[in-house]
C-alpha cells in the first residue's frame, strides 16, 4: 500500500476512536450518577432504575462503536489499499 | 523445560489473529461467506432442539427445562408488551422473540465454543453477527416489519404522520428511515466484532488468564446487544402501530 496511504489511515484510525470515546464516556458517566442519585433518592424502584440505565449505557456505547468501525475499516478493510 | 517451552512456542503457532479472510461458497451467480452460514446452522438447530425437548412432555406445572424454557418466552413477551403495548403486541412476539434467540444464542455460541478446533479451509467460524451481512439483514428485516406494520393499519395514511407536525420535519423523518436500519446493524455489528478483536489480540499476546474478563464482559454486553437490538425493533414497531386513541394510555 501507498506509503502516504497507510501513514494517513493509520493517524486517522486511531483520531477516530480516540474522539469517539471522549462524548459517550461524559454521557454514560452523567446517566451512571442520575441513576445513582435516583437509586439513593428510592431504593425500592432499584430493579427499574438499573434496567433504564443499562438500556440507556448501551445506546451511548454505540456511538463509540460507530467510531470503532470506522476504525477497523481503516485497518483492516482499508478501501484506498492499491 | 525452559528449553523444550521456547522451542515449543518457536515452532508451533501458539495464537495467530487474521481478519477478512472468508470461506467463499459460489451459490448460482452469488459468493457467501461460508463460515456464517455453518454457524448460523448451528443456533437455528440448537433453538429449534430446545424447543423440542422443552415441549416434548409438557405439564400443566412447569417443571425443569420447560420451566426454564417459559422463563424465556415471558421474557420476550414483556419485552414485546412493553414497547407495543397491552392491546397490540401479541401478533409480534414471534418476530421480536426470534430476533431476540437468535442474536442472544448465536452471539454467546460465538463466544463460549471452541470453533478453532474445526479447521476450515479460509477464514474461521466465528459469531454470525460478527458479519455485517448477517446484522445488516436483521436490519432490513426490522425496517421491512415496521413497515408492514404501519402501512397494514393505517394504509398508505402511515405516510401522513411525515408531515403531520410541519412539513419541514419531512427530510428528518426520511433521514431516519435510512439511519434506524444503519444504527442497528452497526451497534450489533460493531460491538461483537470489537469483542472478537479484543479477545484475540489479548490472546496474541498474553493467551493465558488476562483474555479472561474481557471475555466474561464480552459475554455480559453481547447479551445486552441482544436486547437492545429486539428491544429497538419492538420499540419501532410500537411506534408505526400507534395511533391516536394511544395518547390517553399515556396520561396515568
Amino acid at each position: 500500500m501507498d506509503p502516504l496511504v497507510a501513514a494517513a489511515s493509520v493517524i486517522a484510525a486511531s483520531i477516530s476512536i480516540g474522539l469517539a470515546s471522549v462524548g459517550p464516556g461524559i454521557g454514560q458517566g452523567n446517566a451512571a450518577s442520575s441513576a445513582v442519585e435516583g437509586i439513593a433518592r428510592q431504593p425500592e424502584a432499584e430493579g427499574k432504575i438499573r434496567g433504564t440505565l443499562l438500556l440507556s449505557l448501551a445506546f451511548m456505547e454505540a456511538l463509540t462503536i460507530y467510531g470503532l468501525v470506522v476504525a477497523l475499516v481503516l485497518l483492516f478493510a482499508n478501501p484506498f489499499a492499491a | 523445560m525452559i528449553d523444550q517451552l521456547l522451542s515449543y512456542s518457536k515452532t508451533t503457532n501458539l495464537a495467530a489473529l487474521e481478519v477478512g479472510k472468508h470461506f467463499y461458497w459460489h451459490v448460482g451467480n452469488f459468493e457467501v461467506h461460508g463460515q456464517v452460514l455453518i454457524v448460523s446452522w448451528i443456533v437455528i438447530g440448537v433453538l429449534v432442539l430446545a424447543s423440542a425437548i422443552a415441549t416434548s412432555n409438557i405439564q400443566r406445572v412447569p417443571v425443569g427445562f420447560q420451566n426454564f424454557m417459559e422463563f424465556g418466552l415471558e421474557y420476550v413477551q414483556g419485552i414485546a408488551k412493553d414497547q407495543i403495548g397491552e392491546k397490540e403486541y401479541r401478533p409480534w412476539v414471534p418476530f421480536v422473540g426470534t430476533l431476540f434467540l437468535f442474536i442472544f444464542v448465536s452471539n454467546w455460541l460465538g463466544a463460549l465454543v471452541p470453533w478453532k478446533l474445526i479447521e476450515l479451509p479460509a477464514g474461521e467460524l466465528a459469531a454470525p453477527t460478527g458479519d455485517i451481512n448477517t446484522t445488516v439483514a436483521l436490519a432490513l428485516l426490522v425496517s421491512a416489519s415496521y413497515f408492514y406494520a404501519g402501512i397494514s393499519r393505517k394504509g398508505l395514511g402511515y405516510f401522513s404522520k411525515y408531515v403531520q407536525a410541519s412539513p419541514f420535519l419531512l427530510p428528518l423523518w426520511v433521514l431516519e428511515d435510512f439511519t434506524k436500519p444503519l444504527s442497528l446493524s452497526f451497534r450489533l455489528f460493531g460491538n461483537i466484532l470489537a469483542d472478537e478483536l479484543v479477545v484475540g489480540v489479548l490472546v496474541l499476546l498474553v493467551p493465558l488468564f488476562v483474555p479472561l474478563p474481557v471475555m466474561i464482559l464480552g459475554l455480559f454486553t453481547s447479551a445486552i446487544q441482544a436486547l437492545i437490538f429486539s428491544t429497538l425493533a419492538a420499540s419501532y414497531i410500537g411506534e408505526a402501530i400507534e395511533g391516536h386513541g394511544e395518547e390517553e394510555h399515556e396520561h396515568h
